[in-house]
């Protein structure tokens, strides 16, 4: 794996992504979701809200690096707010 | 009452599917976020730099203007290749020697490889003995796609436009030969237009064919790499330089792995946002329908 050239945060992103993928998976079997619609302009089910939530999620990343100088774990700490706020009421 | 059993077996079928492209994709992906948080000198020799290499390429105005070219050509060629394939489909002969003949035509422009295509393109606009050059010249327009930016752009879209019109062509052909001929035939009794016909039967019956054609051509022309560079080579100046094009000089030709690997994850993930955003709207359009 030495080729892969990885590093501790981008272990634990994957970790994190594959943790949540997984944990997605078990909440689909234990509850399968119905399609609804929240404050999102469209009707989502679980897994679109997470795709949209992760997707938004980077591009707020991307903003924060390239318009402030701000330490960038606030932006993750926002994006985490912004991921329930999403799964909850989009 | 009869009790529908489910089968799961069939997701082991999907497997060996999975595991071709975690090696084929996944796992180069996940390389590529690695490499972008790095300073890489060689194989051996490496810094951990955070966000550095994503502010970099954030900033950078070069890439600022590839990206708005690659935006300008991908939705000039979606404009002009979609009208137009749905036209030829629908001039297309759909009985006897004269279909099987149409197809045969017109699929061939997709058989022909990226980078033969490029050097058609570059002989064919040739004012000295290119048929299009000369043809040009002929008029009275002074063409040159190696010194005039606007020959250029004219010259790589319409190359995009006679390589890739027949995916969309073809693809509607399909579509129109699914639609059954009742609806022909009640449109034939309402006494119904051309127009009516093409607006209310044709063109619904051909959302979900051009669904696939808008997000294959997006997609494609978004990464197009091969024939502008065999064409113009992303010139003159940097006028056809798209995306890739930059990004190759990056990873290849300055070998800076770091801002290259930031640069790829950035394009990568404005792919993935407008592609769902044309797949979300365009499936919303039919659910409302």
């Amino acid at each position: 794996m030495a080729w892969m050239s990885w590093t501790l945060p981008t272990a634990l992103f994957f970790i994190g992504i594959a943790v949540i993928l997984v944990g997605m998976t078990t909440w689909q079997i234990i509850s399968p979701c119905v399609e609804r619609r929240g404050f999102l302009p469209l009707a989502t089910t679980r897994g679109d809200r997470l795709f949209i939530g992760l997707l938004s999620s980077a591009f707020i990343h991307l903003a924060f690096v390239a318009l402030t100088d701000v330490n960038i774990a606030v932006a993750t700490v926002l994006c985490a707010f912004w991921m329930v706020i999403l799964m909850r009421w989009g | 009452m009869q009790i529908k059993v489910e089968n799961n077996k069939a997701w082991f079928l999907v497997l060996p599917v999975f595991l071709i492209v975690a090696f084929s994709a996944i796992i180069p992906l996940m390389t590529v976020v690695n490499y972008s948080v790095q300073d890489i000198f060689d194989p051996y020799t490496r810094y951990f730099v955070g966000t550095e290499w994503f502010k970099q390429v954030m900033l950078d105005s070069r890439l600022h203007e590839a990206l708005l070219r690659q935006f300008l050509y991908s939705f000039t060629i979606l404009a002009i290749e979609v009208p137009l394939g749905i036209c030829v489909a629908l001039m297309m002969p759909t009985k006897g020697r004269g279909a099987s003949l149409a197809l045969i035509l017109v699929a061939i422009p997709l058989l022909i490889p990226w980078n033969v295509v490029g050097t058609i393109w570059q002989i064919f606009g040739r004012a000295d003995i290119g048929l299009f050059g000369a043809f040009m010249s002929s008029i009275g327009v002074d063409y040159n796609y190696a010194s005039d930016p606007t020959d250029a752009w004219l010259t790589v879209v319409l190359m995009d436009v006679w390589h890739w019109t027949p995916l969309i062509a073809l693809l509607c052909y399909s579509g129109l030969r699914a639609i059954p001929e009742v609806y022909y035939q009640a449109a034939r009794i309402d006494q119904a237009s051309r127009w009516a016909v093409f607006r209310y039967i044709q063109l619904p019956k051909l959302t979900n064919v051009l669904i696939i054609g808008v997000l294959l051509r997006f997609m494609d022309s978004f990464m197009i790499y091969t024939e502008p560079f065999v064409l113009t080579g992303g010139g003159p100046g940097s006028s056809t330089t798209f995306l890739s094009q930059s990004l190759v000089q990056q990873a290849i030709g300055q070998f800076d792995l770091g801002p290259a690997a930031a640069f790829s994850l950035v394009y990568f993930l404005i792919i993935l946002l407008v592609c769902w955003v044309f797949y979300t709207t365009i499936m919303n359009m039919q659910k409302d329908k």
